[in-house]
């Protein structure tokens, strides 16, 4: 597989949300508002990134049987990090994203992306692998964070959008709907059907 | 009383799946029929049950500030709080690893017939926040931690169950292709998510 391939194919035929439906739980709990999902995304494209590399040059000494120990001590090393990094810098984030970058840990793309292509392949392919898939799950979380917070609060990034376009005046309301968590549910699921209907060969039978 | 307040809240207003979306990964992959995600759901929790209490002693006596009091006086002022996201999921990867050796050995029938999922709850996200949901509403004894934890468990097994029920239905209804399968199952979540939001506030 080309290099490039592996940065490319994560944004479309192998997304881990849409296709390879892994690690949605934090997808849907951090994106009613657009920071705190930029915030997330980027945390969780270093980890995977980071974690992927380690994990690679690691792999010819760890033994199979405790392979899930020795992995789940990588990355909560490195979530570990990331979660004090936060915290000194951006706190408030930090306070809203509450358990979701503990969670990071058993975030499944993580997991999915060390079993299946870290413990087998060499280091640098890995580190493009982790970066590719960190970013295809990001681009799923900014959009959503896009339209949650556009759609449910009428701001983007805390700007009030809708506001200054002077939508209000002529009788246009928020859709408190699109604030509640179930609704981000209801959207992944449009964003798959969209998907799909564009990609026929991923449709299931 | 306080019990089984804290037992129905945590199954019904506070459903690990219907208002945190926790444990979806396996919630999706796993629920084509209601058998084995039957299977998973007990399995889930018994885990909660165990981890739950274990990781509240583990919070409560040496991650806590100022837990380390027991030892010696002098360390009052110690908090290593921020290592409790690795103390967590050291506990509940070990403490599968164990229940899954018991299982092996005691009940051949029940390993069996879990075999694949044990392995793969230590990286239940729905596991390890029950650990971190815990340590973050700080509940007054173990006594709560533990309902919490079974109510937890309670609550994603009635989930996985009936998503599972309504998949098999689905299979003989009639759904545009491109959602077939995912599509329709996250849709479907969402809706059920909005019935269970009708729990909200509800207090005993």
């Amino acid at each position: 597989m080309k290099k490039i391939d592996l940065i490319k194919l994560p944004f479309n035929k192998q997304n881990p949300i849409t296709v390879q439906v892994l690690g949605v739980c934090s997808c849907l709990a951090v994106t009613a508002q657009l920071k705190p999902a930029v915030v997330m995304a980027l945390s969780v494209t270093v980890v995977v990134a980071l974690s992927n590399l380690i994990i690679s040059l690691l792999r010819k000494s760890i033994p199979p049987r405790i392979r899930i120990i020795v992995q789940l001590v990588v990355v909560s090393m490195l979530v570990v990090l990331v979660d004090q990094v936060l915290k000194a810098y951006m706190y408030d984030v930090s306070k809203q994203l509450s358990v979701f970058v503990g969670l990071i840990i058993t975030n499944c793309i993580v997991m999915g992306r060390l079993e299946a292509f870290a413990m087998s392949n060499p280091p640098l392919p890995s580190l493009l692998d982790g970066i590719g898939n960190g970013l295809g799950y990001s681009i799923v979380l900014v959009t959503l964070g896009f339209v949650r917070e556009l759609l449910g609060s009428g701001t983007l990034w805390g700007y009030p959008v809708m506001e200054k376009i002077g939508l209000y005046n002529i009788g246009y309301e928020n859709n408190g709907l699109m604030i509640m968590p179930p609704m981000a549910l209801i959207l992944v699921g449009i964003i798959i059907w969209i998907h799909r209907t564009r990609n026929k060969d991923l449709q299931e039978q | 009383m306080e019990y089984i307040n804290i037992f129905i809240k945590s199954i019904f207003v506070d459903n690990m799946i219907f208002a945190f979306f926790l444990g979806m990964c396996s919630y999706l992959a796993v629920s084509k029929t209601v058998k084995t995600s039957a299977g998973l759901g007990l399995a889930v929790t018994f885990v909660l049950v165990v981890t739950v209490p274990v990781n509240y002693l583990i919070n409560k006596y040496l991650l806590s500030p100022g837990a380390l009091v027991w030892l010696s006086p002098r360390l009052a002022e110690v908090d290593l709080s921020f290592l409790s996201l690795i103390m967590f999921i050291a506990v509940i990867a070990a403490i599968v690893q164990i229940v899954e050796m018991v299982v092996e050995k005691y009940s051949p029938v029940l390993y069996n017939s879990l075999g694949i999922f044990l392995p793969l709850i230590a990286v239940n996200c729905a596991v390890l926040s029950g650990s971190l949901f815990m340590q973050e509403r700080s509940y007054a004894n173990i006594g709560e931690a533990t309902c919490f934890a079974l109510g937890s468990g309670v609550g994603w097994f009635l989930a996985i169950v009936a998503i599972a029920a309504i998949r098999e239905r689905l299979r003989y209804s009639a759904i545009p292709p491109a959602l077939r399968g995912v599509g329709i199952t996250f849709i479907i979540t969402g809706l059920m998510g909005l019935a269970f939001m009708s729990f909200m506030g509800i207090k005993l």
